[in-house]
């Protein structure tokens, strides 16, 4: 079990190599490109691009491939601008991608750009965390003038559903979910406490209830029966976990569940989706103020909230805050049209107050609605 | 001495229930990956499978995560065996503070550990290297545990003291005491450590997808985000992979008697 | 050479070959861990900690802590974590100790000891997202149990998937990784039985009966209860398992954590995540308290032998 010298040294010789070679290039981005807050300061779009392509590479994360049709958005920015992208932790939550940047902070693996939920995004607001940037689009987008510093920029709206295998029958009222038919196979997706998914998928039952986004204990008590007649398991509903029949009935956006229905429609399955009140979320775009590629990331804000990608997201059934005025002046594609047809309604949204407030009621109640022994 | 027809009995009962319930979790997911999950396909496919070797990031997520888990096994063989044996031998009073100190990694869940040393990855990415073959530094903090474990117990039951000081009376250097009676005694407890080490390596996940270093365990979960077959057909790969790996690395036949010294 | 033998020699005021130095210098053999774990470990896990004790502007302040103290939600999920720590530590180690004798007195050297050493290997590390596929794939729908189970005894527990998302069908999981572990921990121990001992009882007229309660058992005892030790902190700090397959972040301490520092709704709170952390070292440490108790009352018992 002696290592021999010659050994060691072979070693340490291999491990100096391999770690000189994949080393930090020179991470000096022009500055002009880090400072810039409108294409026209950097060149228009020729520019920017030009500066992208000697950048590299773009760096995302928390992009599913199934959240709003991003696997296109992403390969279509690659093949249009030809640089790579490298994807990190597609699993991630907003927050984790805030602090992925933290944590990643002046190295050269941080993330460029972020898709953000309210509530994530009104939290770091005017903190430095986000660098302005007003697209050329920018006051085309519904929600944009909210935040005039444009730290931010609101991207797409969803509305929430409940997307359910097609082979248990059609669900006409909210009701249908508590028959025995159900048993077993209702979910949300993601704790209520940490997911806006899972949040919103209360608030829109308490809508559908009659209620108001003030006071979320309709639905409380409505998932407390659920779990009661063992309709209801805590069970976290991934792709796999839905391909395999396991969680037939997931309260998701809407966009996932058209993700969910390509898929099953693939396999030969349909997939129905049911609203039972129309209840909204709405992400957004911003990026990091230590982007390490700011040209690209620039670039990718300007593809991503332009026509290019308002077309791409809606295919994937999400509702870009770019789509009123696409339609309004007939530039809307008809494969677009297709998927979520003039989107002239917004849905209700919660205001970060009452997200508070019913975080705050969740706390105690959640468990004990739904916890498990 | 025979073992009795008793003790085989109760050896491959033993074997068999803890054995299948080992092996039952690997068969379903061999049997999930093969699933049909095209509407045309009927019966067993091995589409999922396919996947896998058209992705280019894994060879050299491959590679680099071999050439960190050597250097993790550098790291053991020339840090911490010698000092779990040196506490062992001369500093006893230490022991219950090491041992301590090699239970932290565990009581932490990885998730908070990265929280700790973040700023220093950040740190090493900034003035060192932003490879991911960093990750060796960490990554010999967390198998200090059941290394420290496995070390631990080897000595224990080996009564190092009596072997330590019949070499040393029969004039042996620290050095050759060491490398030459001690280490043989030790010698399962560092392979089953070094095996732990690269299982380890090419396991981790958590901590190198939150620090975003492309790891062996990395680049698996990505391609596993194109459908479940694919994802279950990817983990289940990534095991035999290492599978194979361990059984690759060349083992002495293991000795029944390691020494013929009657110390007792 | 020749000092080494003369350990309790030499001068007792200072001076390089006094017996204070000489002594002394044993430490020396530990700096370079101590400097090395300090880095890498010590001041990151002090970093954490201490951060449970700070508020948000940085300053020392102990109401998070308070307030975790005091509520039911945070109790009963560290009472959920115990509870399944415990039995899986117990579990894990009973059936990975039988398994690794089994092992041992079989033929030495031989390929299905490599293999399984191997595999355990594998499997000890096997978490999160792959082990929860693994169990789904065989006790949730469809999968390979319950569909033979749907068929032979419709109504019991193994035809339907619930029971997986309970404490105790949790804890079958986690046993996934915690046996292999303890064989891998075990073994060196269970090796180093020398078969004179078997010999010399069996010689003198001992049945095995004898043997294992006055050699074989105490000589592992000592390793035994260390390895479930190890065994009850891994399953204590386990996260991704649990993470994947339930979806209710108050169900173990863990999640909480996980959520304190990634929810998507604003929930995200560093020092709740530390705050509990600290909790579980001091956990840890406890139990490392009560593990030091049993070895000095077995050690006794060593001794005496």
């Amino acid at each position: 079990m002696k290592f021999s010298k010659l050994a060691k040294v072979a070693v340490v010789a291999t491990v100096s190599v391999a770690l000189v070679v994949p080393t930090l290039t020179s991470a000096t981005a022009a500055s002009k490109f880090a400072t810039a807050t409108s294409a026209s300061q950097a060149g228009g779009i020729a520019g920017l691009a030009a500066e992208c392509k000697k950048e590299g590479q773009l760096n995302v994360i928390a992009l599913p491939h199934y959240w709003a049709n991003y696997g296109d958005m992403i390969e279509g920015f690659k093949k249009k601008y030809g640089v790579k992208v490298d994807e990190a932790d597609p699993e991630g939550s907003s927050q984790d991608e805030i602090d992925a940047a933290n944590r990643l902070k002046g190295t050269n693996r941080s993330p460029d750009v972020f898709d953000i939920g309210l509530a994530v995004a009104a939290k770091y607001l005017g903190t430095g965390t986000f660098a302005p940037y007003k697209v050329r689009n920018w006051q085309n987008n519904l929600g944009s003038a909210e935040v005039p510093s444009a730290e931010y920029t609101p991207n797409y709206t969803g509305t929430m559903t409940i997307g359910y295998d097609g082979s248990l029958g059609t669900i006409t009222k909210l009701d249908d979910l508590m028959k025995p038919v159900f048993k077993g196979k209702v979910t949300i997706n993601g704790d209520p406490q940490g997911s806006s998914a899972g949040l919103n998928s209360i608030f829109m039952v308490n809508l559908a209830l009659g209620g108001t986004l003030d006071d979320i204990s309709p639905a409380v008590a409505w998932f407390k029966k659920l779990k009661a007649v063992g309709n209801y398991i805590n069970v976290n509903p991934t792709q796999a976990t839905i391909a395999s029949g396991q969680t037939p009935v997931v309260m998701d956006n809407g966009y996932i569940s058209a993700g969910i229905a390509k898929e099953f429609a693939k396999a030969g399955k349909t997939w129905k989706m049911f609203t039972p009140a129309s209840l909204g979320s709405t992400y957004n775009s911003a990026i990091s103020a230590w982007a390490p590629h700011p040209a690209c990331a620039r670039l990718w804000m300007e593809y991503t909230l332009g026509e290019e990608g308002a077309g791409i997201w809606a295919v994937g059934g999400a509702t870009p805050t770019l789509w009123i005025w696409m339609v309004k002046t007939k530039r809307a594609p008809a494969a677009g049209l297709a998927a979520i047809g003039k989107s002239k309604v917004a849905p209700l949204k919660a205001t970060s107050d009452q997200s508070t407030k019913a975080r705050e009621y969740l706390k105690t109640a959640w468990a004990a609605a739904v916890g498990t022994n | 001495m025979k073992p009795t027809w008793k003790v085989k009995l109760w050896r491959y009962t033993i074997i068999g229930i803890v054995g299948f319930y080992l092996l039952l979790p690997l068969y379903s997911m061999m049997d999930f990956s093969t699933k049909p999950f095209a509407f045309f396909q009927k019966g067993r496919t091995l589409d999922a499978w396919k996947v896998i070797p058209s992705q280019p990031d894994l060879a050299i997520a491959v590679f680099r995560s071999l050439i960190t888990a050597v250097i993790v096994m550098f790291l053991i063989l020339v840090l911490i065996v010698p000092t779990v044996v040196w506490v062992h031998l001369k500093l006893p009073k230490l022991k219950r503070l090491v041992e301590l100190i090699c239970l932290i990694p565990l009581a932490i869940p990885a998730i908070v550990i990265v929280v700790g040393i973040a700023p220093l990855y950040r740190w090493i990415s900034i003035n060192i290297t932003e490879s991911p073959i960093s990750l060796s530094l960490v990554y010999s903090m967390l198998i200090l545990p059941y290394t420290y474990r496995a070390l631990s117990a080897a000595l224990d039951a080996a009564d190092i003291h009596t072997l330590a000081e019949a070499a040393r009376t029969l004039g042996a250097s620290t050095t050759r005491m060491m490398a030459g009676v001690i280490m043989p005694t030790l010698r399962t407890g560092i392979l089953n450590g070094s095996f732990i080490a690269i299982a380890l390596v090419l396991g981790e996940f958590t901590i190198s997808n939150l620090l975003n270093y492309k790891t062996f365990q990395v680049v698996i979960a990505q391609i596993g985000r194109t459908s479940g077959n694919v994802a279950v057909a990817v983990s289940l790969a990534s095991i035999l992979f290492v599978l194979i790996l361990l059984l690759a690395i060349p083992q002495k036949k293991r000795q029944k008697e390691v020494l013929d010294v009657d110390v007792a | 050479m020749a000092s080494t033998q003369y350990q309790g020699t030499g001068t007792t005021t200072g001076g390089a070959g006094s017996r204070y130095w000489r002594k002394r210098s044993a430490y020396l053999g530990v700096v370079p861990f101590f400097i090395f774990t300090g880095i890498f470990l010590i001041y990151p896990t002090y970093s954490v900690i201490t951060g449970a004790f700070r508020n948000e502007a940085g300053e020392f302040d102990t109401a998070k802590i308070d307030e975790l103290l005091a509520s039911p939600i945070v109790r009963k999920a560290f009472y959920n974590s115990l509870e399944i720590s415990f039995k899986t530590a117990v579990l894990g180690a009973i059936l990975g100790g039988l398994f690794a004798w089994a092992l041992v007195s079989g033929k030495p050297g031989g390929r299905f000891y490599k293999i399984t050493v191997a595999i355990s290997s594998v499997l000890a590390q096997f978490g999160g997202v792959m082990l929860t596929f693994a169990f789904l794939a065989t006790f949730g729908f469809n999968g390979v149990v319950s569909s033979i189970f749907v068929k032979l005894a419709p109504d019991s527990f193994l035809a339907q998937s619930s029971w997986l998302y309970t404490i105790n069908g949790l804890a079958v999981v986690y046993t996934f990784f915690q046996i292999p572990l303890m064989v891998l921990v075990f073994l060196p121990t269970i090796e180093n039985m020398k078969p004179q001992w078997r010999e010399a009882s069996d010689s003198l007229g001992g049945s095995p009966l004898e043997y294992w309660r006055s050699v074989g058992i105490p000589v592992l005892t000592p390793s035994f209860f260390g390895a479930m030790l190890l065994l009850f902190v891994n399953s204590f700090s386990a996260y991704a398992t649990a993470a994947t397959l339930v979806n209710l972040s108050d169900f173990l301490t863990p999640l909480q954590i996980g959520n304190a520092l990634s929810s998507e709704v604003g929930n995200a709170n560093p020092q709740t995540a530390k705050a509990l952390s600290l909790a579980m070292v001091i956990v840890v440490i406890i139990v490392m308290a009560l593990y030091a108790q049993i070895r000095r009352r077995v050690s006794r018992w060593e001794s005496a032998r």
